[in-house]
């Protein structure tokens, strides 16, 4: 059966007519269609995508931010892709982040499946996602400083001051084990 | 009797005799201990990435661990190596130290796959380069995975080990 598929293109244009200020641009890269928007009002975006009886993108594949360091400003953005199931639809959208107002709205209340891979956006990029019913590190211990795939990070093993403390304490009782081995 | 008792003496191994009539067995306590020791090593396995597939198939019938009496313990109290085999992340480590602790002397460490010698081509922040950072290694073996023969071989090589070790059973070692 073909038929009743819902050409992504209708898709951007329906946000476009809803929200025409939130829209910054259309891209279409490889057959692939983004549709690039503010942060501001996603959660409307995300609503208005996941109601709305015609388009009802009601799969939340995944949710990850990018960080465009000294490529592009705003410098983050945090990416959706939403399929609807019922018009076998794939639409991505790509929500600007600015670096010194780093917060975005969460979408868990739309889509439950988005709370670990916000919390794993928020663990690794440092995004701040309001109203998320638990923001905390998922993949780093809870006690780490800094978000290391932002791409200032250092990139190696060996990161001399920021160094997790808890690695370091291991080393040290290590040490000291040391005396109660059998030489 | 005085005659034959050479006959009834049957040799073993290098310093170990065994008495058959008197059901008995003839060696040093070194040699005994340590012969227990080397055919009964039971690891304490920590599979941590890829290389503990391989380490499940080295274990599994093909290549047969069994016949050597190693034989997998999922307890640390229970185990006298602990292989550690796979990627070891910092996070990890307080974990891996804790198991290694709970392990009752005499224990070994296996570092198994180049990950858990050297952290491999993982230079980032969340790897910890090799495990001998925190934990006392007896063998590495290296390989990305290293093959079923070559883990064996170095479980041999910690049975060769074991087998020189001295005095390792007193109070006063
Ligand atoms: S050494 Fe290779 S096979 Fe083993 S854990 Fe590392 S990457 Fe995986």
């Amino acid at each position: 059966m073909v038929g009743n598929v819902l050409n992504p293109k209708e898709a951007a244009e329906k946000i476009k007519e809803k929200f025409p200020e939130e829209i910054r641009e259309i891209r279409e890269h490889n057959g692939q269609l983004s549709v690039i928007i503010r942060r501001d009002r996603v959660s409307e975006i995300l609503k208005y995508l996941n109601s709305d009886p015609l388009l009802k993108f009601d799969l939340l594949k995944d949710v990850c931010g990018v960080d465009y360091y000294k490529k592009k400003e705003p410098r983050f953005e945090v990416v959706y892709h939403l399929y609807s199931l019922q018009n076998r639809c794939l639409l991505r959208l790509r929500a600007e982040v600015p670096e010194d107002d780093c917060w975005i709205q969460s979408s868990v209340d739309i889509f439950e499946g988005a709370n670990w891979p916000e919390r794993e956006c928020y663990d690794l990029f440092g995004i701040v996602f309001k109203g998320h019913p638990d923001l905390r590190r998922v993949l780093l211990p809870d006690d780490w400083e800094g978000y290391p795939l932002r791409k200032d990070y250092p990139l190696q093993s060996d990161l001399g001051e920021r160094e997790w403390k808890g690695y370091l304490d291991v080393i040290e009782l290590a040490k000291k084990n040391m005396e109660f081995e059998t030489k | 009797m005085d005659q034959n008792s050479d006959a009834c003496v049957i040799k073993i191994e290098e310093g170990i005799k065994l008495i058959p009539g008197a059901n008995a067995v003839v060696a040093s306590i070194d040699k005994l201990v340590n012969w227990g020791r080397t055919s009964s090593m039971w690891p304490a396995v920590f599979g941590t990435a890829c290389c503990a597939i391989e380490m499940m198939t080295t274990g599994a019938s093909h290549y047969d661990l069994d016949r050597f009496g190693v034989i997998f313990r999922a307890s640390p109290r229970q185990a006298d190596v602990m292989i550690i085999s796979g990627t070891v992340t910092k996070k990890m480590a307080p974990v891996m130290r804790r198991v290694y602790d709970q392990m009752a002397e005499p224990r070994y460490v296996i570092a198994m796959g180049s990950c858990a010698c050297t952290g491999n081509v993982y230079n980032t922040y969340s790897t910890a380069q090799g495990c001998d950072n925190f934990l006392p290694v007896d063998v590495y073996i290296p390989g990305c995975p290293p093959r079923p023969e070559a883990f064996i071989e170095g479980l041999m090589k910690l049975q060769e080990k074991i087998k020189n070790e001295h005095l390792r059973w007193s109070r006063w070692r």
